[in-house]
């Protein structure tokens, strides 16, 4: 017989070994409006304004994706600096003395809305809108002769359609197709200046590119320029109520994974389903499945009338 | 990665012009590939973007992402060859006619005056003299006298040398070149690189293009320096694409001063390593901003990267780079040489050394100029031969499309960092343009503002709408019109992501300003 321990009989385990602390993370000191604030190192100018309940608009900004800082409507100013400097990607230095709503930073903000708003359609943007007025934006003052970047809606498949005449180019969707979510690459950024543009490779329709459907480009879009064809269909034909619309949190009955679905229904009917971006399983994002795999709840009831509402009230 | 391509097939000759330049296979060869299908096969086909992407593993919607940002490179078919004919403001004021789409300064306002002047001092002494295509001339001239004193001294010591020189960027932000050296010798990350910027791209601007045609071995020794200096290995020389003559003598110069040993492997015998690899753009201004251009290099669109952080930190592939404009090179070999209190002696206080002038538009002599900083805009227009056309002058471009007009009653100014910077103006690019009292300002103004709406990469709101509307505004004229163009002008300064934006506005306020612009 050896002397090793037979395999049955379990060996007697040590103390677990302690979770070292995590690396405490420095503070910083920071003044913003006057106010003096210490941050965790790392942070970012829009959360220690955040921090402080300073509400800093944002447009291509979100907290599951790297930020771009390209809209550029969460301009601050930084005592020191030339020019004013993006809050949603711009790290806290020490010392740093931030004016959030001085003169500066109001025009650049106000600009940034008008130029928008005198150039793509938002009216399918509730957060633009809100900031138009609440910055007092006047995008008629540049005339009606503006160049503007309107252009026929592309519905090329049954999920989804794609208005880029309201599309601001905040890159979320390609962010999200590619390297923050999706990994599939079926869009990127093309063109240059005003005529730059999302597409697919030549600007095949999606049926042809690479896109798998998972739906998580619109997910993100701020503006409604990525939409669900069912929203699309209701909103053509004036039914979209989102006042009288339930939100109901369910989990995917598709795999193991068990992704947060929050299932949008108006009249009983399933309108659209996303996922809530704190989800940690799914950080807003899915897959076609869970996206768009809920006709069936509809077919089976088709027939019957009137509708069985499918989810709770 | 999984790529999906599409159904097209590549054509036997589109194969072949991608496989020759695939080279490891990196994305970073996407650019030269790119340019090896336009030059041979006359535009870039789905069949061929779908080979890119496989050999290259790049999703295709990337790689027509890529090649739809630059101006060179045709998406449908065309000749293999096409001519181009500028219709920017050096030539329009010579009655070029407008293109559709508009064609950008070639570089070569020079032209006009046949043959183009020279006016040499410390820097162009070897243009014109020595032949560019022969390393023993270059020696002959002096050359790699410099590299040899800099092996002797050291890197610390030249790095001294050349913060003492007190030398100044000349690619337009005036940055101390010694600084720049400095923070990348002292950073922490063994893989560093050089960057040569002679993307040269602004309207009015050829200096660079006279030094690389008339003297390219100075241009590799002083980026060897360079290396030697920050401890790189790797430098690379982004060529603007309009200039093939440029591209064609540097590549020579490179594979000479190769195969002569005082570049690539062991260079002078005295172990050091240091090669080059020369880049062509291709089309797009926006790639002579430093972050756009490793963006380029790298293969990607020539999207400006937010700073911080700053090249020094992280730049060409993530690592610590330095970044000089050519001309801003080409000193350092006189700084070493005669050492950096000797050169600071020369010019003013701040402005240390001698500087490029590019001459043109309603001058008697269009040309580069090389004159101590501190001569004054008049001394350098009398140097030219003064105003030509009218012989009356109405106004004075200075610093190119990103720089500012300055009225007759200024020509006084120093030209100096600082003596431009206290009448509101900058060095820019060095561009002194002439317009006489025939010139209409306001076709002028209108190109400019086009131009910066062609060139804007359109990442960022306020350039990429901005500029559209600036040149909207500045069309439709009137007294109303004037506020709104002033506060998108300011919105442009002030939120604009790169200098693209944030100078877009800066010649037609300076035009208003001085009111030049007669409405
Ligand atoms: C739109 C834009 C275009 C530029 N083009 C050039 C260029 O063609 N050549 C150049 O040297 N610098 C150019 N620059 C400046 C570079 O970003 C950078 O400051 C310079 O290459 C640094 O070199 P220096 O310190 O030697 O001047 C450009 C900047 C901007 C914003
Ligand atoms: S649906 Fe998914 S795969 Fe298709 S474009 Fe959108 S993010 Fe990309
Ligand atoms: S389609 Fe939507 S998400 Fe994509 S860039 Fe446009 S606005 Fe942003
Ligand atoms: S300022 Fe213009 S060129 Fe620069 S990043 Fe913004 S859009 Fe691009
Ligand atoms: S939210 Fe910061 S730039 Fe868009
Ligand atoms: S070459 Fe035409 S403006 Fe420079």
């Amino acid at each position: 017989m050896s002397d090793s321990p037979s395999p049955l009989i379990p060996i007697p385990r040590g103390p677990l070994p302690a979770i070292p602390p995590p690396p405490e993370r420095r503070l910083v000191r920071i003044a913003i409006d006057g106010q003096a604030v210490s941050v965790p190192e790392g942070a970012t100018l829009l959360e220690a304004a955040r921090g402080i309940g300073i509400d800093t608009p944002t447009l291509c900004y979100l907290e599951n994706l790297t930020p771009v800082n390209v809209c550029r409507v969460c301009v601050v100013e930084l005592e020191g600096s030339r020019t004013l400097v993006p809050a949603c990607s711009r790290k806290v230095e020490p010392g740093m003395s931030i004016h959030t709503d001085s003169e500066r930073v109001r025009l650049s903000r106000r600009l940034v809305l008008e130029l928008l708003a005198s150039s793509v359609d938002l009216s399918a943007a509730p957060a633009a809108q809100a900031y138009l007025e609440r910055y007092a934006a006047h995008p008629e003052r540049f005339g009606p002769a503006a160049s503007t970047a309107a252009q026929p809606v592309k519905i090329d498949n049954s999920l989804y359609v794609r208005d880029y005449g309201k599309c601001i180019l905040c890159y979320k969707c390609v962010e999200a197709c590619g390297v923050d979510a999706q990994n599939t690459f079926a869009i990127a950024v093309a063109g240059r200046g005003f005529e730059a543009h999302i597409s697919t490779e030549y600007g095949v329709p999606l049926p042809e590119s690479a896109c798998v459907y998972c739906g998580n480009c619109i997910g993100v879009c701020p503006t409604g320029a990525l939409m669900f064809k069912s929203e699309f269909d209701m909103r053509q034909a004036r039914v979209w109520d989102e006042s009288s619309q339930t939100q109901t949190d369910t989990i995917c009955p598709y795999c193991g994974v068990g992704c947060t679905l929050t299932v949008h229904a108006q009249d009983g009917r399933i309108v659209k389903v996303t996922s809530p971006l704190d989800q940690p399983v799914t950080n807003g994002h899915l897959c076609i499945k869970g996206r768009f795999g809920w006709q069936f709840v509809e077919t089976i009831t088709s027939d019957t009338s009137p509708p069985t509402p499918r989810v709770a009230p | 990665m999984d790529l999906r391509l599409g159904a097209e097939q590549p054509t036997e000759e589109e194969r072949s012009a991608v496989d020759g330049e695939v080279g490891s296979g990196e994305r970073h060869r996407l650019l030269p590939v790119l340019h090896a299908l336009q030059s041979r096969i006359g535009w870039i086909s789905p069949g061929a973007v779908n080979h890119v992407a496989a050999r290259l593993m790049i999703p295709p919607a990337e790689v027509f992402g890529v090649a739809s940002f630059y101006g060179m490179f045709s998406l449908e078919p065309r000749p293999a060859r096409a001519a181009q004919v500028c219709d920017d403001i050096a030539c329009l004021i010579q009655g070029a006619a407008p293109q559709h789409p508009h064609v950008g300064c070639l570089g070569l306002c020079d032209r006009w005056g046949q043959p183009p002047a020279l006016h040499a001092g410390r820097l162009l002494y070897r243009v014109g003299k020595a032949d560019p295509a022969s390393l023993r001339d270059y020696i002959r001239h002096a050359g790699y006298k410099a590299l040899a004193k800099a092996l002797e001294m050291g890197p610390d010591s030249v790095i001294r040398e050349v913060l003492a020189s007190k030398l100044l960027g000349r690619g337009g932000a005036a940055f101390p070149a010694g600084k720049k050296w400095q923070a990348v010798r002292a950073s922490a990350s063994p893989t560093r690189y050089v960057v040569c910027n002679a993307d040269e791209s602004e309207p009015g601007t050829f200096k660079d293009r006279v030094v690389m045609e008339g003297d390219p071995f100075a241009v590799i020794e002083s980026m060897t320096i360079a290396g030697f200096a920050i401890g790189a290995e790797c430098g690379y020389l982004y060529v603007r694409g309009e200039y093939p003559l440029a591209a064609e003598r540097l590549t020579h110069a490179i594979h000479e001063a190769r195969a002569h040993g005082v570049l690539g492997g062991n260079i002078l015998g005295r172990g050091l390593s240091f090669d080059i690899e020369l880049r062509r753009g291709a089309g797009a201004y926006i790639c002579g901003e430093e972050t756009a251009l490793f963006n380029s290099i790298e293969g990607y669109r020539g999207e400006p990267r937010n700073k911080p952080p700053y090249p020094t930190e992280a730049g060409l592939f993530g690592q610590p780079t330095l970044v000089n404009n050519v001309e801003t090179l080409i000193n350092v070999p006189g700084i070493v040489l005669d050492g950096g209190a000797a050169y600071a002696a020369i010019g003013t206080a701040y402005s240390t050394g001698t500087k490029l002038y590019c001459l043109s538009g309603h001058v008697a002599r269009s040309g580069v100029y090389e004159a101590v900083f501190g001569a004054t805009l008049r001394e350098l227009i009398e140097m030219a031969g003064g105003v030509a056309g009218s012989g009356r002058l109405q106004a004075v471009l200075l610093g190119g499309a990103a720089g500012a007009f300055v009225s007759p009653q200024e020509l006084d100014t120093p030209l100096t960092f600082e003596g431009t910077r206290a009448i509101g103006a900058s060095l820019g690019s060095a561009v002194v343009m002439l317009f006489d009292d025939t010139v209409d300002l306001k076709k002028i103004l209108l190109r400019i503002a086009a131009f910066f709406r062609e060139e804007s990469c359109g990442q960022c709101v306020p350039c990429r709408i901005g500029t559209v509307r600036q040149e909207e505004l500045l069309d439709r004229g009137g007294q109303d019109a004037i506020p709104i163009l002033r506060e998108v002008g300011q919105a442009m300064r002030d939120a604009s992501i790169c200098g693209l934006g944030q100078t877009a506005s800066s010649a037609i306020e300076s035009a208003l300003n001085r009111g030049l612009l007669h409405e």
